[in-house]
């Protein structure tokens, strides 16, 4: 593993950050925002990101994809986060595709729709969540088997997509109790099933999600994805994988907030000179240099750690995650904290970072679990 | 032959040479201190091994791996270096020599130093042969280094120098100092400093042991009157050392934010420390979740902080930086390490209260005192402080 960028992945870099910049800027976001886009991206530009190569760097070839890896993902998702960029790349191109790559090596019907997930065409979103806050088997949403095939019923709390979503994937609960990991099973649900009930969710990060209920809904036995009961298999790799290339998209916030913080402090003029000059802003930024630092080589990491297939990606991807979720935060509350008043005014960029951090902390665990959950697997 | 394929076999070839050369007793962490091996004209070994090990790694210029051959260093490249370090780690070895010579003086002169000084001092310093001291701080000079006052006269072919130092460490045990001088008293504070290097048994060099809170004293007030030093022995030019000692500096800490890799006490890692003293050795879960949950945050950033040590040693070999990064190490390094210690000394409880005497073991003891000691990482070589203003400065571009 190397932490010094090939050619190759300086241009990816170089592409999507030209890209980003260009088309997916905070400007087009705050439009979006503004005209309470019922879709919350802009299909138009989707395309042109597929176009580009940026869409699928990750998936494999035999999907359409660029057959590349999570080092390179973390590189475009690194640039999307820089820009606050909305595009249902991280719910459906990573996170419900991680989950179907999980199922589709021992399921090979899966890759028809990997293929269609991988151009764009259609969104997949994982649906997981039931409580407020993260806790991947607290899962109540029943899957019941009846004689006429698969029957669905219950609530998510929050899908990632889930507004917009052609395909769904459902965590459901087959037997066991709330908090087993054994007896979770995975369901594909066209999203416009009868007994589907999607209601889109207006979060602080203005994005796209959706709670939805699942009212007897019918499914024939073909819609299981690996084992009956045995869900759990295909989702904690897949939620591991998601979460590390989240904390791409998150380092990208991080930095973009951080460096329009270091340049404000050299503009901005009190007592006669810029407050840059104040030692107690100063140390402060010095120190947020320092935990970026570390940010951006835990999340290079733990990104190839993926591409290596290692062992140790449940831990980097708890170390990455607890790592991020502080360190985007407070890199954007300090950045609302050192742009003085402009900071919590909403025409000023500052602030959408911090609530884009505020989401992205508690989507798949916030610090405090991932230190616990650090802790259980380093045996201590 | 491809790059990998040599550095391949440089591996087994080190493997092997380590596998032959290598005493078995030099393979185990030190957990006394006083088994270290520093060098010098009064070397100590505590055991006899330890000297063996010494001469056998000096002689292939293992002591020094990337210096030249033609002062008795390994000349081995950067990525050979490593895969030396690497074996030497595999196998637990101790360090064979520990020396502010290797760490900070002997790269200043490779640099800054005349072909004369180099084949005078590098080989001594290689073989271990000469402790150096360091020779900067002074009682009115702390952070503010460069109001340094010692003075340092050119009369004829030497310097007369008169002043004092303070915290010099191992200033009493040292054969030479590497110091820093006032070589002209008139203009700005940062022009007229030399770099200077002083042999400790001049006449009119005297030295008196300060101690610290944690019991030890390897520190000390130095003192010259009217000590002659040789033109000879200037290294740079003259008025123009600030710049040497600033490169020094960056060596220094570059070295202190990576001391804890093989501090004396780290037998065990900090988790089965936390299981043993904790838990009374029962596994899982720590019973103490407020302890648990800081544990796990400085093991994180310890590996976090390890990662960007590797990252930035990868982006150097690649040919980007070094940059002031070095600030960066410094800082989080011991900042880290006394969260490290503290954790530690609350592990053991009331078992890590102890000062000496009855009731505790050696061992103990040790980790008690290595938590004091640690209070000075964050002060020594650079404050966190200082290191705050020249990450603000120079990294970040803030205005002064
Ligand atoms: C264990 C130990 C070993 C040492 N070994 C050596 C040695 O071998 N050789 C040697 O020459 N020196 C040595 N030193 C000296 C060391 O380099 C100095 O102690 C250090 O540079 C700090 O200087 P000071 O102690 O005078 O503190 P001061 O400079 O008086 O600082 C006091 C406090 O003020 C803060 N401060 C000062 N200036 C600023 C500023 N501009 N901005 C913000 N905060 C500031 C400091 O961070 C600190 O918190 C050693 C020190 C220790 C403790």
């Amino acid at each position: 593993m190397s932490f010094v960028l090939s050619e190759e992945q300086l241009s990816i870099q170089k592409t999507a950050r030209d890209f980003a910049r260009e088309r997916l800027n905070v400007a087009a976001f705050r439009r979006l925002r503004d005209a309470r886009d019922a879709q919350g991206f802009e299909r138009g530009v989707w395309s042109e990101l597929g176009e580009l190569g940026l869409g699928a760097v990750h998936l494999p070839e035999a999907w359409g994809g660029a057959g590349l890896g999570y080092a390179e993902l973390g590189l475009v998702l690194q640039e999307l986060g820089r820009n606050l960029a909305a595009t249902p790349l991280f719910g459906s191109t990573v996170l419900a595709a991680a989950v179907l790559r999980e199922a589709s090596a021992s399921q090979p019907g899966l890759a028809a729709l990997g293929e269609r997930l991988a151009a764009g065409e259609q969104l997949v979103a994982l649906a997981h969540e039931e409580r407020p806050r993260f806790a991947p088997y607290a899962v109540n949403t029943r899957l019941e088997r009846t004689p006429s095939g698969l029957k669905l019923s219950g609530e998510k709390a929050l899908v990632v997509e889930g507004h917009v979503a052609d395909q769904l994937l459902v965590v459901a609960r087959s037997s066991g109790a709330m908090g087993d990991r054994d007896g979770l099973s995975l369901v594909l649900v066209d999203a416009t099933s009868a007994g589907v009930t999607r209601t889109r969710l207006e979060t602080v990060d203005s994005r796209g999600y959706a709670r939805i209920a699942f009212s007897d809904v019918a499914l024939s036995e073909d819609a299981l994805l690996g084992k009956l009961g045995e869900g759990a298999a295909l989702l904690d790799p897949a939620l591991d994988r998601a979460t590390i290339a989240l904390c791409a998209e998150m380092l990208g916030g991080a930095l973009e907030v951080f460096e329009r913080t270091v340049q404000y402090l050299k503009e901005r003029q009190q007592f006669g000179v810029a407050i840059g000059s104040f030692q107690a802003l100063q140390h402060r930024a010095a120190q947020l240099f320092c935990e970026l630092e570390l940010s951006k080589s835990i999340v290079m990491e733990a990104l190839s750690a993926v591409d290596e297939g290692r062992a140790d990606v449940p831990l980097l991807a708890s170390v990455a995650k607890a790592r991020l979720s502080d360190t985007f935060l407070l890199a954007a509350s300090e950045g609302i904290q050192m742009h003085g008043g402009v900071g919590v005014t909403d025409e000023y960029d500052i602030g959408l970072f911090y609530k884009r951090a505020r989401v992205c902390e508690l989507l798949f665990g916030d610090a405090a679990y991932h230190r616990a959950r650090f802790a259980t697997l380093s045996g201590f | 032959m491809s790059d990998a394929s040599e550095l391949e076999q440089f591996r087994e070839e080190t493997r092997a040479w380590l596998q032959e050369n290598c005493p078995k007793s030099m393979r185990s962490k030190i957990l006394d201190p006083t088994e270290e091996v520093w060098g010098g004209r009064n070397a100590k070994f505590k055991l006899p091994d330890s000297k063996l090990w010494l001469e056998r790694m000096a002689a292939k210029g293992w002591t020094a791996p990337t210096w030249p051959k033609q002062y008795g260093g390994g000349g081995l490249s950067a990525a050979e270096a490593r895969v030396l370090e690497e074996e030497l780690k595999r196998i637990e070895a101790r360090s064979a020599l520990k020396s502010f010579g290797l760490w900070m003086l002997g790269p200043v002169l490779l640099e800054y130093g005349n072909e004369e000084q180099r084949q005078r001092f590098l080989p001594g310093i290689i073989r271990g042969e000469t402790r150096w001291c360091q020779g900067y701080s002074e009682p009115g000079a702390g952070s503010d280094l460069a109001s340094l006052a010692t003075r340092a006269e050119l009369q004829g072919d030497h310097y007369l120098i008169n002043g004092q130092k303070i915290w010099t460490s191992h200033a009493d045990k040292a054969d030479w100092m590497f110091c820093l001088v006032r070589t002209n008293p008139d203009g700005k504070k940062h022009d007229g400093i030399s770099f200077i290097l002083i042999d400790m048994q001049s006449p009119g060099v005297s030295v008196r042991p300060i101690q610290l809170i944690s019991g030890a004293s390897p520190f000390c007030e130095t003192f010259f009157e009217d000590v002659r030093v040789p033109k000879a022995n200037l290294v740079g030019e003259l008025n123009h050392g600030w710049s040497v000692a600033k490169r020094l500096l960056q060596h220094e800490r570059a070295l202190i934010s990576k001391l804890r890799d093989d501090a004396p006490e780290e037998d065990e890692t900090l988790p089965e420390m936390a299981i043993r003293l904790v838990n009374g050795g029962e596994p899982g879960p720590l019973q103490d979740h407020a302890l648990r949950e800081r544990l796990a945050q400085v093991e994180m950033d310890f590996l976090c902080n390890k990662l960007t040590l590797r990252r930035s040693s990868e982006s150097i070999a690649a040919g980007i930086g070094p940059g002031p990064e070095t600030s960066m190490f410094k800082l989080y390094g011991t900042e880290l390490n006394k969260r490290r210690k503290e954790l530690k000394v609350l592990f053991m409880g009331y078992q890590g209260l102890g000062w000496e005497g009855a009731g505790y073991t050696a061992r103990e003891l040790q980790m008690t005192r290595d938590w004091l000691r640690s209070r000075a990482n964050s002060i020594e070589g650079g404050s966190s402080e200082i290191q705050l203003n020249i990450i603000a400065k120079r990294v970040l571009g803030l205005p002064s």
